[in-house]
């Protein structure tokens, strides 16, 4: 049985995972972290016991973060170019065609509902099916998201390696 | 071998790179892919693209929360207590542990003391406010007991004000644990529901500011001040100048 003092806590890493991932930037990612938990201990008694916790936390998160998107949706979206993201260790391996910094300056380039399905489903590997539930949006949603959201990425990565020279038909 | 040619959907191909489909399902997909070369490297570049989102935002995972994340009363309040019935306690039980927290809090532009007044304030009044049955422990048909308990509690003489004028009734009130003693709540209410709530602690620093701040968090404004041996905080889900001109009704309650 699991303790429920730590209920909360025990997904606080992945979270933090998430929000770093989504706002490509840690102290945004942390404030909405924060902002996410204050929430969630607010309403904890709306929250059915036994029923998924984590997409319940991520549900609120989802909605923090959208409202902070509008709110400031004058702001641009920042590049994280001279982030020190670009210096995170790349896997060995992991530089066949993807390079692992290339892809955090992509993500930031994808719209922000294609840059959540893509997160949910890629980092947190929840079911298509939980993604809707979390974002409140149908199934198909979820899908087109996810289909335009990994060829964006896809063509930005292709593109983005060889910018000059990329001839097309 | 001809069942498994039946067309393979878009959506299927996600699932597949995904790993969302059922077993059976997954063979045929896969036998489909190895007569469809231009899919299958499309589908292992999702895959690549879900192995490179884990290799660059999985170090997160073992960093370790700074402090403003982290509620260590929640672990020994929470044990062995029937969550829903107590659901407002619990909730404030875990916001008062993170607030010592905020006592430390990082790069805060405001005193540490002052940050956690306001978000002790805005916090009691996000947790309780929502409250449909029990929204205070005593109502405002016990002013007189409300104002005298809540004296002896805080220690010194605290008045409720009256904000009919401002079109706010007053609801009841109730006693808080805040960060140096007991604190007060008293929570107003109009005509259409929305409510205000004037949060009243003793300033244990013995400060003589007394002009008005205004602060926002989490979408609640809030205005706050110290008047003698008394902080207070007004918040309320108000427009800056609406939640100013009640404030100013409070003030002048309190001072006549």
């Amino acid at each position: 049985m699991k303790k429920t003092d730590h209920l909360i806590e025990e997904h606080l890493p992945r979270l933090r995972r998430y929000a770093r991932a989504l706002t490509g930037d840690l102290t945004r990612a942390d404030d909405l972290v924060q902002d996410t938990l204050e929430r969630a201990w607010s309403k904890f008694h709306l929250w059915r016991s036994g029923s998924d916790l984590r997409a319940w936390l991520f549900s609120i998160m989802h909605n923090v973060y959208v409202n902070g998107v509008r709110k400031n949706s004058a702001v641009p979206m920042l590049l994280p170019l001279e982030d020190d993201a670009l210096d995170v260790p790349v896997r060995a391996g992991q530089d066949d065609g993807l390079q692992v910094r290339d892809l955090h300056a992509a993500l930031s380039c994808l719209s922000h509902e294609q840059r959540e399905v893509l997160l949910l489903v890629g980092l947190e590997e929840m079911r298509y099916e939980e993604v809707a539930k979390v974002l409140d949006v149908p199934l198909g949603t979820v899908m087109s998201r996810l289909s335009r959201g990994r060829e964006r990425l896809r063509q930005i990565m292709a593109g983005g390696a060889v910018p000059a020279l990329r001839v097309v038909k | 071998m001809s069942e498994p040619m039946r067309t393979v959907s878009e959506d299927e191909l996600h699932a597949y790179a995904d790993g969302q489909l059922d077993e059976a399902r997954h063979a045929e997909v896969a036998a489909w892919l190895a007569i469809h070369p231009a899919e299958a490297r499309r589908v292992e570049e999702y895959q690549r693209q879900n192995e490179a989102l884990h290799a660059l935002f999985d170090p997160v995972l073992g960093e370790p929360a700074p402090q403003r994340l982290q509620h260590p009363v929640l672990a020994s309040s929470w044990r062995g207590m029937p969550l829903l019935r107590h659901a407002a306690v619990v909730a404030w039980l875990a916001i008062g542990g993170t607030l010592g927290w905020f006592l430390h809090g990082e790069q805060e532009p405001r005193s540490g003391a002052t940050t956690a007044f306001v978000r002790q304030a805005t916090m009691a009044h996000v947790v309780y406010t929502p409250e449909v049955r029990h929204p205070v422990e005593v109502g405002a048909e016990q002013e007189a007991h409300l104002a005298a308990w809540l004296s002896k509690r805080l220690g010194v003489s605290v008045k409720v004000p009256h904000l009919s004028e401002a079109g706010y009734e007053l609801v009841g009130g109730r006693l808080l644990p805040g960060s140096s003693g007991p604190a007060a709540q008293f929570m107003y209410q109009d005509g259409r529901g929305q409510r205000l709530t004037l949060y009243v602690r003793t300033d244990g620093a013995g400060s003589r500011e007394t002009a008005f701040r205004y602060a926002r968090e989490n979408n609640i404004g809030v205005f706050y001040w110290i008047d003698g041996s008394l902080g207070y905080a007004l918040s309320g889900d108000l427009e800056k100048s609406e939640l100013l001109k009640v404030a100013q009704v409070v003030y002048h309650q309190l001072n006549p």
